[in-house]
C-alpha cells in the first residue's frame, strides 16, 4: 500500500509541477522565450496569499485571489518592461534578461520578508480521509491540488482550441507577421500570455505552498527549474505534453526518494529528462508539423 | 485621387538602402503590377504599405487616410489585405481556423457567409477544411492564403509573388482567381517575378530596378517595349 501512497504524492507533486509547466511552455510557444523568471512569480504568489491570510486576516479564497491579481499584474508587468524591448534581441539577450528578473524578484522577496522562513498555513483545512481502513491516506490538498490541475488543463486546451483569442494565440505562436497581417495586435497577445502564464503560477505557488508549507524568496527557483523540465520532457509549447510532463516528473521524484536515494532524487530526474531527450528530441508529445515549401 | 498612393518611400536594412524614393498610385477598380527583378524591392514595398517595415520617410495614404505610421495589425481594418511572399499559412492550424482568423477584424456573426463564399470560389479548401493547413499543396496554399486574405473583405488586394513555386497548371488557376476578384471590384496590387502572366492580367504596372522605379506605365505597352521584353520577357 505504500506503493499507492507513493503515486499518489506523486501525482500531487506532479499537478503542481504541471501547472507551472503549463505557464511555462504557453510563454514559450507564444513569446519563443524561456521566461526563467516564472518559478518566482510562483513565490510571489505563495507570499502574496500568506500575507492576505496570516497578516491580514483575510480568508483563504480571498488570499488566493489577491496571489492571482497581483501576479497577474506583475507577468504583465515583467513582459513590457523587461522582454519587448528585446522582442527583436538575440535570443540569449532575452535568457539572460530572464535569469537577471528572476534574481531581482528573489532579491525584492529577500528585502520585504526577509531570509527566515515563514510558516504557511494550507489553503485546504480538513483531516485527511483515510481509505482501505487507514492505508491509504488522502490530504484534501492533494484532491485539491489534482483537481486544480486537471480543471486548468482542460480550460487551456479548450481555450487555445476552440476561443478566437486561443486562436490568434496559435497563430502568433506560429508566425507573428502573418498573424498581424489578419488584424491581430501581437503586443496584446503576448501580454495575455504572460497574465494568463503568471495567474497559473500564483495558483500553482499557494497549492505548492499548502502541500510543502516553508515559504522563502528561493522558495519558487527550484519547482521552477522542475517544471521548466517537466514542460521540455513533455514538449516545449505543447499543453498536454507539460501536463503529462509534470505528473510523470513528479511521480518519478517521489518514487526515486522513496525507493532510491532522498539525495540522488533530483539527479535521477534529470537522468530520465536527458534520456527522454535522447530518444524523442522534441519531448514526450512534442510534434513535428510538416510542411510543404 | 488614387485609392492608394505610395509617395517617395525609403527603406533600410541596417546600412542597405532597399527603397530608394520609390512612388506609385493605385487607382479604385485596377489591377496593377509591381515587377522587377529579385531583390529590386518587391516585397519589400509591399511590406512598408502593410506596416511590417517602417519607412524613413515619404507617404503611405489609402483611401485619402495617411497610413504611414498605422501599426500593422491596424491596416487590415482599414479594408486593405496581404498575401505574403511564400503564402505563409498557419500550418498547424486547419484550413477552416487559418480562413476564420482571416475575418478576425469582422463579426463573428458575419464569418458563416464569407465561408461559403470561399468554399464556392475555392471547392478544394472546403474538401480539406479539417486539415492542418501544412498538409496542403503548394497550389492549395496558394488558395488558402487568397481565401485567407478575402475572408477580411478588403477593397484592395495585394499580391505578393502568389505565382511562385507552382505547376503552370496552378499558375493558371491563380491568374485567373485574380481578374475573378478584380471583376467582382476589388482593386489589386499584384508583385510578380512572372511578368508576361502580371502584365497580361494588368492595367497598369511599374517596374522596380534596385529599389527605384524604373519604368511605368500601362500594361500592354510594356509588353511590347523592347527593353522590358529583354530583360523581364526572355524575349
Amino acid at each position: 500500500m505504500s506503493f499507492l501512497n507513493h503515486l499518489i504524492s506523486g501525482i500531487s507533486l506532479g499537478s503542481i509541477y504541471a501547472i507551472i509547466a503549463l505557464g511555462y511552455t504557453m510563454v514559450y510557444g507564444i513569446a519563443k522565450m524561456l521566461n526563467f523568471a516564472h518559478g518566482d512569480v510562483i513565490m510571489v504568489g505563495g507570499y502574496m496569499c500568506f500575507c492576505a491570510t496570516i497578516y491580514l486576516g483575510w480568508p483563504a479564497w480571498a488570499g488566493i485571489a489577491l496571489a492571482i491579481a497581483v501576479c497577474t499584474v506583475l507577468g504583465m508587468a515583467i513582459e513590457r518592461l523587461a522582454y519587448k524591448p528585446l522582442r527583436m534581441a538575440p535570443s540569449l539577450a532575452v535568457l539572460i534578461t530572464a535569469i537577471g528578473v528572476s534574481y531581482l524578484l528573489q532579491n525584492a522577496a529577500l528585502l520585504i520578508w526577509g531570509s527566515s522562513p515563514k510558516m504557511f498555513t494550507s489553503v485546504v483545512g480538513g483531516q485527511p480521509i483515510a481509505l482501505f481502513g487507514g492505508q491509504i491516506m488522502l490530504a484534501p490538498v492533494t484532491l485539491v491540488t489534482v483537481l486544480s490541475c486537471l480543471v486548468i488543463m482542460a480550460a487551456l486546451v479548450l481555450f487555445t482550441g476552440h476561443t478566437k483569442m486561443g486562436t490568434a494565440m496559435r497563430a502568433v505562436s506560429e508566425d507573428k507577421g502573418a498573424a498581424q497581417l489578419m488584424g491581430i495586435n501581437v503586443n496584446t497577445t503576448i501580454s495575455m500570455t504572460f497574465a494568463i502564464g503568471s495567474g497559473l503560477a500564483a495558483v500553482a505557488g499557494v497549492l505548492l505552498c499548502s502541500a510543502y508549507p516553508t515559504l522563502m524568496p528561493t522558495t519558487g527557483a527550484m519547482p521552477g527549474i522542475k517544471a521548466f523540465t517537466a514542460a521540455v520532457f513533455g514538449g516545449i509549447g505543447s499543453i498536454p505534453g507539460a501536463f503529462v510532463g509534470g505528473i510523470l516528473l513528479g511521480v518519478i521524484e517521489i518514487f526515486a526518494k522513496a525507493y532510491i536515494s532522498t539525495q540522488l532524487s533530483d539527479a535521477i530526474v534529470f537522468a530520465v529528462l536527458i534520456v527522454v531527450l535522447l530518444v524523442k528530441p522534441d519531448g514526450l508529445l512534442g510534434k513535428r508539423v510538416s510542411e510543404k515549401v | 485621387m488614387a485609392m492608394l498612393e505610395v509617395k517617395d518611400i525609403n527603406v533600410y536594412y541596417g546600412l542597405i538602402h532597399a527603397l530608394r524614393d520609390v512612388s506609385f498610385e493605385v487607382n479604385e477598380g485596377e489591377v496593377v503590377a509591381l515587377i522587377g527583378a529579385n531583390g529590386a524591392g518587391k516585397t519589400t514595398t509591399l511590406h512598408t504599405i502593410t506596416g511590417l517595415l517602417p519607412s524613413r520617410g515619404g507617404t503611405v495614404t489609402f483611401e485619402g487616410k495617411d497610413i504611414t505610421k498605422t501599426p500593422g495589425h491596424a491596416i487590415v481594418r482599414l479594408g486593405m489585405s496581404h498575401v505574403p511572399e511564400g503564402r505563409r499559412v498557419f500550418a498547424g492550424l486547419t484550413v477552416r481556423e487559418n480562413l476564420k482568423l482571416g475575418a478576425y477584424t469582422r463579426p463573428k456573426s458575419e464569418w458563416e457567409a464569407s465561408l461559403r463564399e470561399v468554399y464556392t470560389r475555392f471547392p478544394r479548401l472546403e474538401e480539406r477544411k479539417n486539415q492542418p493547413a501544412g498538409t496542403l499543396s503548394g497550389g492549395e496554399q496558394q488558395m488558402l492564403a487568397m481565401g485567407r486574405a478575402l475572408m477580411a473583405k478588403p477593397r484592395i488586394l495585394l499580391l505578393d509573388e502568389p505565382s511562385m513555386g507552382l505547376s503552370p497548371l496552378f499558375v493558371g488557376e491563380v491568374f485567373k482567381i485574380i481578374q475573378e476578384v478584380s471583376a467582382a471590384g476589388t482593386t489589386v496590387l499584384l508583385v510578380e517575378q512572372n511578368a508576361k502572366k502580371a502584365l497580361s492580367i494588368a492595367d497598369r504596372a511599374y517596374v522596380l530596378e534596385t529599389g527605384r522605379v524604373s519604368k511605368s506605365g500601362r500594361a500592354a505597352d510594356l509588353l511590347n517595349d523592347d527593353a522590358i521584353k529583354k530583360a523581364y520577357l526572355g524575349e
